[in-house]
């Protein structure tokens, strides 16, 4: 900077500058173009863009919509689809870019809830209640609990278009069996088992405290157990003074007890479960228990293929002495879904596409990757899952569940979730006592 | 943006010869400079004034920002995080720096002699630097695992070892580069004042403190600077390795606007905390430049 203005500063002719500097802009103006186009708009061509989240299972995605191209449903539309995949940990801010942008995807994949709740505060979303209550296919095509679960304020905007992944209770089976104990159903009867457990030198359960979501699945189902699925219902609508409910400060109570206990074992703050420490812990029968989503299964049967056809067992979360919530009760996330931009070129082809989710194809996809659909048909055809047994009480668990919490960092704005899972860490590593983690989460709006 | 520093290069090389005058001889044209005032302008200048900007406005990144006056820069100065992450900040620098600064010195002036097993060594041990870093943290964060790595304690979960952790997980990676850099200051040391100390009786030690010690005080600034701005950037390590936690320790500035932005989205608040980065981080740079410069003025050669 400075030898541009102390040595040539005049030295240099106007003409050339403004050449120098047009040339420069045009480069960086056609770069940015070029890279526009490489994302692809969705105007032009008719076709239609959606993202979904770029992990494995993306494939079903793709197969799906190559079907859907060739489809007469997508002739009579006269609509396309592209499918762009966006790498898993980066999907929530791209997508949050791009919907910002005129490059905005037509369809796209989410979570429900407090993922689209900013999507639809700025009216970016179509609103599918009457879509879903006027289409047969729709309508009896999808388990109510999960249609329900991915809503804002009893709308929809999201059709279900993966599996279900419902939190639940692994144990090793082996391990409980050489010691003659039982899958928990009552508190007393957990507490029990980790007296046990304990004295002969195991851990009770495994715990991935460094990635603080899977501490996260215990506030909830704590909470759910305790005062029933209504105490979040009310957060997740918006009511901070929600936290103040005693059903929260007694969760978070619980969970002190249990790692004064030590019933997550000494170091659970440094063991991650992504980078596969916490299924390790538990594979190998140092702990006993893991609470964890239902792709625990898929994690342990791709590390530890032994251990996940021979030891692996489940259960629900036992119920709490007292408390107001069902044993089938269900907490985790209920699936993904594909929600429709406003401002989409060709909404008949978009719902005509979405329409394929509820189709038998498409539940048949899913079930040969593992996946246990949400459909109303799958149950019939869980037999053809590589393990059916897991798949069926999967299925009914959700089937029957009178409530499905979706998993709180899914549920509330990100804004919300944020402070709360900092909260929700600084309880588990001991930096607040239940009531100043029940007094923070007030403060949050 | 290659194209833009290609063209604008290209333009300057005819642009020279005509514009060639008595003065200016033997010194580039000034114009030479400017694709790369451009880049700086465009990538560096203009986010800089959009980001202070976006600080006065409450923006989801959704529609269009909403003015919301100073509500951005109150909340920042009420916000206890905002002292925390401050204090968190000044430690890891003040800390890396000297744990980066003893063991390269020391490592530097080791690899400065000219016996083969040390050129090998050292060409060892310069390729943690070559490693991105996010693979080292993804390395050691798996080390750091009670059950399965090398301490079998619960060194993420409390707030010393997790600090500790930073600090050497990001020392592991730059020591290499800040030895380098030692290593060829001490080579640059005349032989002739270590002869002379000899001569006088000086023993190992005694020459270290003497003449290693202060001629490579130009070195050590230079290394200083850069690892203090260094750690000013230690954002990766932290985001793998502890994610600000346990609860909010370890949560420096850069950490800070990463989770007001790209996880609450919040991007008046995060920008807000930017622009104050870049303030904090230019005083701090005068400052160094100053306590330097006045280092600088003096030879280390005097009296040769």
């Amino acid at each position: 900077m400075e030898s541009t203005t102390s040595n040539g500063g005049r030295a240099f002719s106007r003409r050339w500058v403004l050449g120098a500097g047009a040339t420069t802009l045009v480069a960086a103006g056609t770069a940015g173009l070029t890279a526009c186009g490489s994302s692809g708009g969705s105007g032009g061509g008719g076709a239609l863009t959606a993202f979904v989240y770029g992990d494995d299972a993306a494939k079903i995605q793709v197969a799906a919509i190559d079907r859907f191209n060739s489809s007469a449903a997508a002739k009579k539309a006269k609509g396309k689809i592209k499918l762009e995949k966006v790498p898993g940990s980066e999907y929530p801010a791209k997508l949050r870019t791009a919907m910002g942008s005129p490059n905005a995807p037509d369809i796209f994949f989410n979570w429900g809830g407090g993922s689209i709740k900013a999507y639809r505060d700025a009216k970016q979303l179509v609103d599918l209640t009457d879509t879903i209550t006027s289409d047969p296919v729709l309508k009896s095509g999808f388990l109510p609990s999960v249609i329900t679960a991915g809503g804002i304020g009893g709308h929809n905007y999201g059709i279900p278009m993966r599996g279900m992944q419902p939190v639940i209770l692994f144990y090793n089976k082996s391990l409980f069996a050489e010691r003659k104990l039982q899958p928990p159903t009552t508190w007393d009867q957990l507490l029990d088992i980790n007296t046990k457990l304990k004295k002969a030198g195991i851990t009770p359960f495994a715990l991935g405290g460094s990635d603080i979501w899977p501490e996260l699945m215990w506030l909830e189902y704590l909470v759910d157990r305790i005062g029933g699925p209504q105490v979040f219902d009310r957060i997740k609508n918006g009511d901070a003074s929600g936290w103040g409910d005693p059903a929260v400060l007694k969760a978070a109570q619980t969970v002190k007890q249990l790692i004064d206990d030590g019933a997550f074992g000494k170091g659970f703050n440094s063991v991650a479960y992504t980078n596969g420490g916490a299924p390790a812990v538990f594979a190998k029968g140092k702990a006993a228990m893991h609470l964890m989503g239902s792709w625990e299964y898929s994690t342990q049967l791709g590390k530890f293929p032994d251990f996940a056809r021979k030891s692996l067992g489940w259960t629900a979360f036992p119920t709490i002495e007292g408390g107001a919530g069902d044993i089938r009760n269900v907490v985790g996330n209920p699936t993904n879904y594909w929600s429709i931009n406003a401002r989409t070129s060709n909404k008949d082809a978009a719902l005509a596409f979405l329409r394929d989710c509820a189709s038998e194809t498409y539940a048949k996809a899913l079930i040969a990757n593992g996946d246990i659909p949400t459909t109303t048909n799958a149950e019939s055809l869980l037999d053809a899952s590589p393990n059916p047994e897991f798949a069926k009480f999967q299925y009914k668990m959700v089937q029957n569940a009178p409530a499905f919490t979706l998993s709180w960092d899914q549920a509330v704005d990100p804004n919300v979730s944020t402070p709360m899972l900092t909260e929700v860490n600084k309880l588990f590593v001991g930096k607040s006592t239940p009531s100043q983690f029940v007094s923070a989460l007030q403060g949050l709006k | 943006m290659t194209i833009g520093t290609t063209k604008g290069g290209s333009r300057t090389g005819t642009g020279r010869p005509r514009r060639g005058t008595g003065a200016n001889a033997g010194r580039p044209h000034a114009a030479l400079a400017l694709p790369g005032v451009l880049f700086f302008l465009f990538f560096a200048a203009v986010p800089m004034v959009l980001a202070f900007c976006l600080s006065f406005t409450e923006w989801n990144g959704l529609g269009n920002p909403r003015p919301a006056g100073l509500a951005n820069w109150r909340k920042l100065f009420d916000d206890d995080r905002l002292t925390q992450s401050l204090t968190v900040t000044v430690l890891l620098t003040v800390v890396s720096w000297a744990f980066q600064t003893v063991v390269s010195m020391l490592l530097g002036v080791w690899a400065a002699g000219r016996q083969r097993n040390r050129a090998i060594l050292s060409a060892i041990f310069f390729v943690p630097f070559l490693l991105s870093s996010t693979a080292i943290s993804l390395l050691f964060y798996a080390l750091l695992d009670p059950n399965f790595g090398i301490i079998h304690g619960d060194t993420l979960g409390s707030t010393n070892g997790a600090f500790l952790a930073i600090v050497f997980v990001g020392g592991w990676q730059f020591i290499p580069f800040h030895t380098l850099i030692y290593q060829g200051g001490a080579r640059q040391i005349p032989e002739v004042l270590y002869q002379a100390a000899a001569i006088d009786g000086a023993g190992r030690y005694r020459r270290f403190f003497s003449i290693t010690l202060p001629q490579l005080r130009n070195t050590a600034t230079t290394s200083g600077v850069l690892m203090v701005v260094g750690s000013l950037t230690y954002f990766e390590t932290v985001l793998i390795l502890t994610q600000g936690g346990p609860g909010t320790d370890t949560a420096i500035l850069p950490y800070l606007m990463y989770e007001a932005g790209f996880k609450s989205y919040d991007f008046g608040y995060a920008s807000a905390i930017a622009s104050f980065l870049v303030v904090a981080a230019t005083a701090l740079s005068l400052l160094l430049v100053r306590l330097s410069g006045f280092g600088t003025m003096r030879s280390t050669r005097e009296g040769m």
